[in-house]
């Protein structure tokens, strides 16, 4: 009954999203005389939140009961798992992980519904229209293609769904943080498409848009954050970046994203860049779908296993085209009509911006570009591999100036400004930039990439906090502090980046227990290797006792385990975590004279990479927040003042 | 103003671009059964020393001992080799013998690929300079080979070794070995 009301729901969604899509229209086509259909829009966008929420509640009751009649249930769960894998099992799957998808996009419908009144009604009926339009293709995605709720003709006599290496708590929740990121994008690109259909592309435009870029960008920034920690560890390999398709996928609309979230400020303060802002509206979401399209369709080989179909591929290439082109064209045929806006010199806030707009993009494309070149060649029966060797230094190119741009940028005052008021500061970074350099270059060499990273990280670091000089701390905005935070975020995980690709030290040793080998500044010694068993495999553990510059013994056992149900190896690495980097241990096979490989590494700093992508997730919390309270402060203002002037009215 | 304007229709041409790409790849079949040039050839004359010290190196001579046997083309830095290992593995566990020629790969990074991944090869051979590689007929990595006991090239797969080929490839095996 649960599952059939779940479905229900989706269908009266969908046809509330076909009601959203035409009465929204007609009301953009002609506003005159169909004011009861453009009264409609509102509300409809509104229950639409209400019954795909119902719906994913429909959903989780009946992974967490177990329901092994519905099909979904029986092939990705088991009456065994714990419950917190039974409700995240729920999305899991393609089926699921869909219906999470029109689920948050019709919450953000319905949120923007309920609560944006700043912008003129006719660029909201359009941006209605526009996110019932791109939410009724993935409704019938998910009616026609992919039933959650689909039953069994007989129900099953258990779940199949007991892999254990899904059960991990960052799995369970990585992929639903970047799936609001991709979602919140939406949120954009209906108010990008909705400002192009009315040319109303103004200050308010961007003021309603920027909550929604922020909170996407910040959950996007978490997610990428966690899983290259999740990478790090799991797949024991000691790197935190392999460039590979998947992780491009996250990436791209990262990039957009942030490039957006730095244009739609210029253009909510100035009323400049208003071209740029639309077209990367557009592009953000554009790249979530590309990513998602991506890792669904099975085009690409990546470390990431994804039930890949080619069937549910066209279906979302199909949609792609269908958005992102009537969006590109209708960007072709407008862009040219919207004014430019607000003119500002090259120095000045707006021009460092822009270099950080044009960097980002150009990052976006390489990355784009590396990551469809091995397509691209298989079109002309050419098998290649892109790998470090070209995202590497290739995008360096455009991020050493990108981060020289940022030293001086926060600096400067909007419109126009000279370079020459802001020396003092700017040089007191150079100076800390070179003295790092200097430092990295003493303690060993460094080759190019991490040397200017050393000497970058620690300008934009001085430079981050260099805007709150000077002013009362205690009344600075918190969006501003968001921008010192984020940007202090980015020094912290450029520093670590460095510090790890320059001074990482690894050795590969053959051990005997008792052996001793030295990485480093750690001593380590392998004491004993025996098994252990847990619930579904067996493992050789490696128990060794490390120990810091001679200081205390720690002790870590990295496992060699062998799963039975499926048949898998894994290795489990065993880290021990410093302030100042982390020792990581790996166990290998054992040799036919009883000794064990080691795979040792010592890696000065390599945490700060995450302590900084968390850096900047909680400056964009910030910024977020103080937003939204200022947003707040003027419209009840804004009442105020109106209430006064009624009552002047009354009294007059 | 013209050149302004066609700024604004760039992002579409490069969107095109790219759906008629993926669209293309969409069409195509997955794994596609490429039937190499090679197939029916025997192996070139070579000797690789070994990729790293666990095991010895290969020669064209360990594949014309007169067992059918799996050749698997890989390297430590290529992704789809991760993910083809538990393959390789299951196959190993099926009694096929696999050799294994490494690409343009340093024995520090072979060895900690094969203490991470495991390590189903009787014997691998460093091939430095890709020379063995485009003898045989390979263009990427990985790929795997079904040589009979003469040395000749009976099949070629390409691309990472997916679950579903496990059966096929035993199935080649055993057809050579009757």
């Amino acid at each position: 009954m649960i599952p059939e009301a779940g479905l229900a729901a989706l269908w009266l969604a969908a046809a509330l999203a076909a009601l959203q899509f035409l009465a929204g229209g007609i009301a953009v086509h002609r506003p005159q005389g169909n004011e009861l259909l453009a009264s409609l829009v509102r509300p409809a966008a509104a229950i639409q939140a209400l019954l795909t929420g119902l719906a994913f509640l429909a959903l989780l009751y009946v992974f967490s009961v177990t329901d092994l009649s519905v099909k979904l249930v029986a092939s990705n769960s088991h009456s065994a798992k714990p419950m917190i894998y039974k409700l995240s099992g729920a999305w899991g799957n393609h089926e699921g992980s869909m219906l999470l998808w029109v689920t948050v996009m019709a919450l953000a419908g319905g949120g923007i519904a309920l609560l944006e009144r700043r912008l003129p009604e006719r660029t909201m009926m359009a941006t209605l229209a526009a996110q019932a339009f791109v939410g009724l293709g993935f409704y019938a995605f998910l009616l026609f293609s992919s039933n959650p709720f689909e039953r069994l003709p007989q129900p099953a006599a258990e779940g199949m769904g007991l892999n254990p290496l899904l059960q991990d708590v960052g799995l369970a929740f990585h992929p639903p943080t970047l799936y609001f990121g991709y979602v919140g994008l939406s949120v954009a690109f209906s108010f990008a498409v909705g400002a192009l259909l009315t040319r109303q592309v103004t200050p308010d435009f961007a003021r309603a848009m920027r909550p929604w870029v922020l909170f996407a960008w910040i959950f996007l920034t978490l997610g990428i954050t966690a899983g290259s920690y999740w990478a790090y560890y799991e797949l024991g390999w000691g790197g935190w970046w392999f460039w590979d398709p998947v992780e491009n996928a996250s990436l791209m609309p990262w990039l957009a994203a942030t490039a957006l979230l730095h244009s739609v400020s210029v253009l909510a303060a100035r009323d400049a860049l208003r071209t740029w802002t639309i077209m990367l509206g557009v592009v953000a979401f554009s790249m979530s779908m590309v990513g998602t399209f991506l890792v669904r369709s099975g085009v690409l080989t990546s470390v990431h296993a994804f039930a890949v179909d080619p069937e549910r591929g066209s279906f979302i290439l199909a949609l792609l085209a269908l958005y992102v082109g009537s969006a590109l064209v209708l960007f072709g045929l407008r862009a040219g009509t919207i004014s430019e806006g607000e003119r500002f010199a090259i120095t000045s806030r707006e021009g460092a911006l822009v270099v950080n707009n044009v960097a980002l993009s150009a990052i976006l494309g390489i990355v784009l570009l590396g990551t469809l070149y091995p397509l691209l060649t298989e079109a002309f029966d050419v098998r290649v591999s892109v790998g470090p060797p070209y995202f590497n230094p290739v995008s360096a190119i455009f991020l050493v100036p990108m981060l020289v741009v940022l030293m001086v940028g926060p600096l400067l005052r909007w419109r126009k400004d000279s370079l020459g008021r802001v020396s003092k500061p700017v040089l007191g970074a150079l100076v800390v930039a070179l003295a790092a350099l200097a430092a990295a270059l003493i303690l060993g060499p460094v080759e190019v990439l991490p040397a200017i990273g050393f000497m970058l990280s620690a300008g934009v670091a001085v430079a981050s906090v260099m805007p709150l000089a000077g002013r009362n701390v205690l009344r600075l905005p918190l969006a501003t502090w968001g921008m010192v935070l984020a940007h202090l975020g980015v020094a912290v995980s450029l520093f670590g980046m460095a510090a790890d690709s320059a001074f990482t030290k690894e050795v590969l040793v053959a051990a005997r227990p008792g052996d001793t080998s030295e990485v480093g500044p750690w001593t380590v010694m392998l004491d004993d290797a025996r098994p252990v068993a847990g619930p579904n495999w067996t493992a050789m553990a490696g128990n060794m006792s490390v120990s810091y510059r001679g200081g205390d013994a720690i002790h870590v056992a990295p496992q060699a385990r062998n799963y039975w149900s499926p048949v898998q190896s894994t290795s489990e690495v065993a880290m021990a975590t410093r302030w100042n980097g982390q020792f990581y241990a790996m166990i290998g096979d054992e040799g036919e004279d009883g000794r064990w490989q080691l795979m040792l590494w010592w890696k000065p700093f390599v945490t700060w990479i995450w302590y900084g992508g968390l850096l900047i997730g909680l400056g964009g919390m910030l910024a977020l927040v103080g937003r939204v309270i200022a947003d707040l402060k003027r419209r009840d203002i804004q009442r105020r003042v109106s209430e006064r002037r009624d009552d002047a009215e009354v009294t007059a | 103003m013209t050149r302004i304007r066609w700024t604004l229709w760039a992002p579409l041409a490069i969107f095109g671009a790219f759906v008629v790409l993926v669209g293309y790849q969409l069409t195509q079949p997955a794994q596609t059964e490429v039937e190499s040039a090679m197939i029916g050839k025997s192996i070139p004359e070579f000797d690789l020393k070994p990729a790293f010290a666990d095991r010895p190196g290969l020669a064209s001579a360990d594949l014309r001992d007169g067992q059918p046997k799996l050749l698997n083309i890989f390297a430590s830095w290529c992704i789809p080799c991760r993910v083809e290992a538990p393959q390789l593995e299951q196959l190993r566990r099926a009694g096929a013998p696999i050799h294994g020629v490494a690409i343009r790969d340093r024995p520090e990074d072979v060895a900690a690929f094969l203490a991470q991944y495991g390590n189903p090869f009787t014997r691998i051979g460093a091939d430095d300079l890709s020379e063995v590689q485009l003898g045989i007929g390979s263009s990427g990595v990985p790929e795997t080979f079904v040589v009979d006991g003469e040395g000749v090239i009976r099949y070629q797969l390409i691309g990472d070794i997916r679950p579903e080929h496990v059966p096929l490839l035993l199935e080649k095996l055993q057809e050579l070995a009757r």
